[in-house]
């Protein structure tokens, strides 16, 4: 796979938490997923797509430790390159 | 006892989303019954139904709440912004404690279960939504509107099938009168018109096999032959009559005065007097409003349309009210059987009458099936001046309840 | 409250239990007081491929409790645990199937579930869309007793048959608060004047696989499949989620007034209950526990007791980090002090949550530890999270004089309910 980057996580976080997300746009990078509107039910949503699309498995804690979407994709690129 | 009162209404109807849409299109006799179009119906035994076309989700509701959500709970919330609007009321403005949400479920979140089962066996459980574990259970509705408005008091989740909705009216009225709560949003809503859902209803065994929408749906009618189902439903603003004084509400549709449930005994069992337990339930909810039969001005009738369970609400209307002794109406007939959202549909039905002085036609009753020797208004609305209506229901198994609401003063 | 009123306080003076680890109120206490765990690998469908394999079973042969073939294919298995533990409520309470020839149309019933029908609900579902490869299904697969299923209502409805109930019928669907709710609502039923007997109680048979791929999915059932014993942890450093569990109790509500007259043995009176909502997430929960504490404070305040009254709490100890301090701050809030000095346990530590259910099986454990003065334990709380400095009761039941319990609930929707129990062996 290449590299995961935020355009697929966007994908991903419209479908699993709603898809007319407009402040999902700019620079969110950094922005914690609760100023985006995402909660931890949407966080886990977001987790179990991420893993079926890819195949990987992420950590039991993973919707409440990864908190911006930049440590979410560094999180998802260093399971991949580990797989 | 403090009294209950109605402020604001919320309707999603087959004929008509909003209430003003909905009573036009009653009063006019126009109804909401078409064939099926939610999914090729053609190899199933209903073909018929009411569907709330009119209802966009995309446009009412946030896309953060519709993917967590089933339809059935959408259109709750729709009629809830309808319902506070009409009422002119902010939640904010209330003690968090004193408001309460208190909905009728038949079914829960049917369609989405029914897709997150597929997907379960289909694709194996990795595939389950998050959200199926909030959306498809029954109190999905009643936890999302709290949340949503901000209501912290004590909020209930009643399932009686198509009683539900008096008996959550009725165990609003206690809320108020009791002071558990000032400020209520009760009814109810349903839409299970999903494969799953029109499979499960039709092994009830009365539900109408006719194709033609306006023959599947007939009570009291010589041809009655079951019913066709819908979906929808009414959410209301129930207030104590202080707390709508007190805040200056625009305008009161009526007050809740009474309210029973009873219970039908084991079929094969001892049941002497058919029908006996719904006239029970009539009986003690007009002792509850203290009034007597003659003060009744019209019925909204349970109106089941098979043959028997007409002829027994029938007689049980004969007994209480003398033949042909008050007017009797079904406008359920222009929607189909709306299971948790119906007997809230017809409260809000029954308030608007109650407004304008006019009883709503039943429509597609031909002629009335012996037994059935009933003051049934047909086909054009009634004008009448109404003070009381007694509204009956009956859900499956042997639910019965009767609402009785009033004129405000 | 007045002398009237006092005279319809609601006393439980009957109880019926279907719980993991045995069918039937003796079996029930036992374990509990025994602190043995009933949680298990799940053996009534294949888990191999879910994450969380573990629940705590009953081990339920509807025949062996006397259900007949017709009844046996007409319920849902939570049907089925509603109905026999309502005939051992009868049986137990002294008045037997009849009700002593109370009017039926005095008699209510006031069931309530999270989930219904859904074990039966799937089954059937995998048959009419073939093995889920169908989104239109087959119609002509359908069993009559599909819509059964589909309304949890019926529920309410077999037990009305069972007792003969023409009064008030219902069923109260409150997520992981019915079992508490409802009881609360029989409780009103005799209050108020709409009844004079309830049957109250709870069911709920959860463990098919499309629920416990639910919680899967939201990871909040343990996943701590190697050691599923002592997997349900409330209040430990190491849990990890709650252990699904599945049940049954349906009690005997009648009133004072009248359970005197008949010199009938009381388990407790019922004599506050109240519920909130936190208006703040369909499953998560802040830590504050405020709202769950205002019902606690609101329940106390319909008893008329002052939080000093409280002798032991019966927590919902679910088992998730979340929901243990959740509560423990709760307590804290709203007995203050009191808190600090009652035991405080789980019974979820040993028949896992049971979902509607358990509201209601926590009643009955409530009732038992008054009439038994014993208090049930905490099983498997060998580490306790420092945050959790509660008398949590760890692993060893305990005799300890009470003259009152609360009992609490928390669940999806953010309801919260709070019972109050006092003692009934002199009404």
């Amino acid at each position: 796979m290449n590299t995961f980057t935020l355009d697929d996580l966007v994908v991903i976080m419209r479908a699993g938490g709603g898809e007319d997300r407009e402040e999902l746009q700019g620079d969110i990078l950094d922005m914690p997923f609760g100023e985006l509107g995402y909660d931890s039910l949407a966080l886990l949503e977001i987790t179990t797509r991420i893993e079926n699309k890819y195949g990987i498995s992420m950590p039991e804690d993973v919707a409440t430790s990864v908190r911006t979407p930049r440590e979410a994709i560094d999180h998802v690129n260093a399971l991949v390159r580990a797989a | 006892m403090t009294a209950a009162v109605v402020t604001g209404i919320g309707v999603v109807a087959p004929n008509g989303v909003g209430t003003e849409n909905y009573w036009r299109s009653v009063l006019a006799g126009r109804s909401g019954v078409r064939p099926l179009t939610r999914f090729d119906a053609g190899g199933y035994p209903v073909r018929v139904a009411g569907e709330v076309t009119e209802f966009d989700a995309a446009e009412h509701v946030p896309s953060r709440l519709r993917v967590q959500t089933d339809r059935w709970t959408q259109l709750a919330f729709h009629a809830a912004d309808m319902a506070l609007t009409d009422a002119g009321a902010d939640p904010s403005e209330f003690p968090e404690y004193d408001m309460a949400v208190l909905t009728s479920s038949s079914s829960g979140g049917t369609e989405f279960g029914q897709h997150e089962i597929e997907r379960l066996w289909s694709q194996g459980s990795r595939y389950v939504t998050a959200y199926q574990s909030i959306a498809w259970f029954y109190a999905a509705t009643t936890g999302q509107l709290s949340i949503r408005h901000g209501m912290r008091g004590p909020c209930g989740v009643v399932c009686t099938e198509q009683a539900g909705g008096l008996d959550a009216t009725g165990r609003t009225r206690r809320l108020l009168a009791d002071g558990g709560a000032r400020f209520v949003l009760t009814g109810g809503t349903d839409a299970s018109l999903c494969p799953y859902g029109v499979t499960a209803q039709s092994a009830n065994g009365l539900l109408s096999d006719s194709d033609d929408p306006d023959r599947g749906f007939q009570p009291f009618a010589a041809t009655a032959g079951g019913y066709v189902p819908g979906e929808g439903g009414a959410i209301l603003v129930a207030e104590s009559a202080e707390a709508a004084e007190a805040r200056g509400a625009e305008r009161v549709y009526g007050r809740i005065t009474g309210y029973a449930a009873t219970f039908d005994p084991r079929p094969g069992g001892r049941d002497a007097d058919g029908g006996s337990r719904l006239r029970k339930a009539a009986e003690q909810a007009l002792a509850d409003a203290g009034l007597e039969p003659a003060e009744i001005d019209v019925v909204f009738a349970d109106a089941s349309g098979d043959p028997e369970r007409d002829r027994l609400e029938s007689m049980a209307l004969d007994r209480l009210f003398g033949p042909r002794g008050v007017p009797v109406t079904a406008p359920k007939t222009m929607t189909g059987r709306l299971y948790g959202g119906g007997a809230a549909l017809d409260v809000a039905t029954a308030l608007l009458s109650i407004r304008d002085g006019v009883i709503p036609p039943t429509i597609n009753v031909p002629a009335l099936a012996p037994g059935c020797d009933l003051d049934l208004v047909r086909d054009e609305p009634r004008p009448a001046s109404l003070r009381n209506a007694l509204i009956l229901a009956r859900g499956h198994g042997g639910f019965n309840a009767a609402l009785v609401i009033s004129r405000a003063h | 409250m007045s002398t009237a009123d006092d005279e319809r306080e609601p006393v439980i003076t009957g109880i019926g239990v279907v719980a993991p680890g045995g069918v039937g109120t003796k079996q029930f206490w036992e374990l509990l007081t025994d602190g043995r765990t009933a949680t298990r690998t799940i053996s009534l469908f294949d888990a191999t491929d879910f994450r969380s394999r573990i629940a705590a079973e009953c081990d339920f042969d509807p025949a062996a409790e006397g259900l007949s073939p017709q009844e046996v294919r007409r319920m849902d298995r939570a049907a089925q645990f509603a109905v026999v533990a309502a005939r051992e409520a009868m049986a137990d309470s002294g008045l037997g199937p009849g009700l002593g020839g109370v009017d039926p149309g005095r008699i209510g019933v006031s069931i309530g579930s999270a989930v219904g029908c859904t074990t039966g609900l799937e089954e059937e579902y995998v048959v009419l869309s073939d093995g889920g490869r169908r989104w239109l299904l087959d119609p002509d697969y359908a069993v009559p007793q599909l819509y059964d299923y589909m309304v949890p209502s019926t529920m309410a409805v077999e037990v009305a048959w069972e007792c003969g109930a023409e009064g008030p019928v219902s069923l109260t669907s409150t997520g992981c608060t019915a079992g508490i709710d409802s009881m609360g609502h029989g409780a009103q039923l005799i209050r108020e004047g709409s009844a004079d007997i309830v049957l109250a109680g709870a069911t709920d048979a959860p463990l098919s696989p499309i629920t416990v791929a639910c919680f899967d999915a939201i990871r909040a059932t343990s996943p701590n499949n190697t050691a599923p014993e002592s997997a349900s942890r409330p209040f430990d450093l190491h849990r990890d989620g709650f252990v699904l569990g599945e049940g049954a109790a349906v009690m005997v509500l009648e009133t004072k007034a009248a359970a005197r007259r008949r010199g009938a043995r009381g388990y407790a009176r019922i004599s506050g209950f109240a519920r909130r909502s936190n208006a703040f997430h369909m499953t998560g929960l802040k830590p504050d526990g405020r709202e769950m504490a205002e019902a606690i404070a609101s329940a106390l305040d319909e008893a008329e007791a002052p939080a000093g009254d409280v002798d032991y709490i019966n927590a919902h100890g679910s088992g998730t980090r979340q929901n243990d301090r959740h509560e423990t701050a709760a307590f804290k809030r709203s007995l203050g002090e009191r808190a600090r000095e009652v035991p405080v346990s789980s019974i979820k530590s040993m028949i896992g949550h049971s979902l509607g259910a358990i509201g209601s099986i926590e009643v009955a454990a409530s009732a038992l530890a008054l009439h038994h003065q014993v208090v049930p334990p905490t099983a498997n709380l060998s580490t306790p999270d420092p945050e959790c400095d509660l008398d949590y009761v760890p692993v060893t039941a305990r005799e300890h004089p009470m003259n009152a319990v609360l009992s609490v609930g928390s669940g999806f929707g953010g309801f919260q309910s709070a019972m109050f129990l006092r003692r009934a062996e002199a009404l």
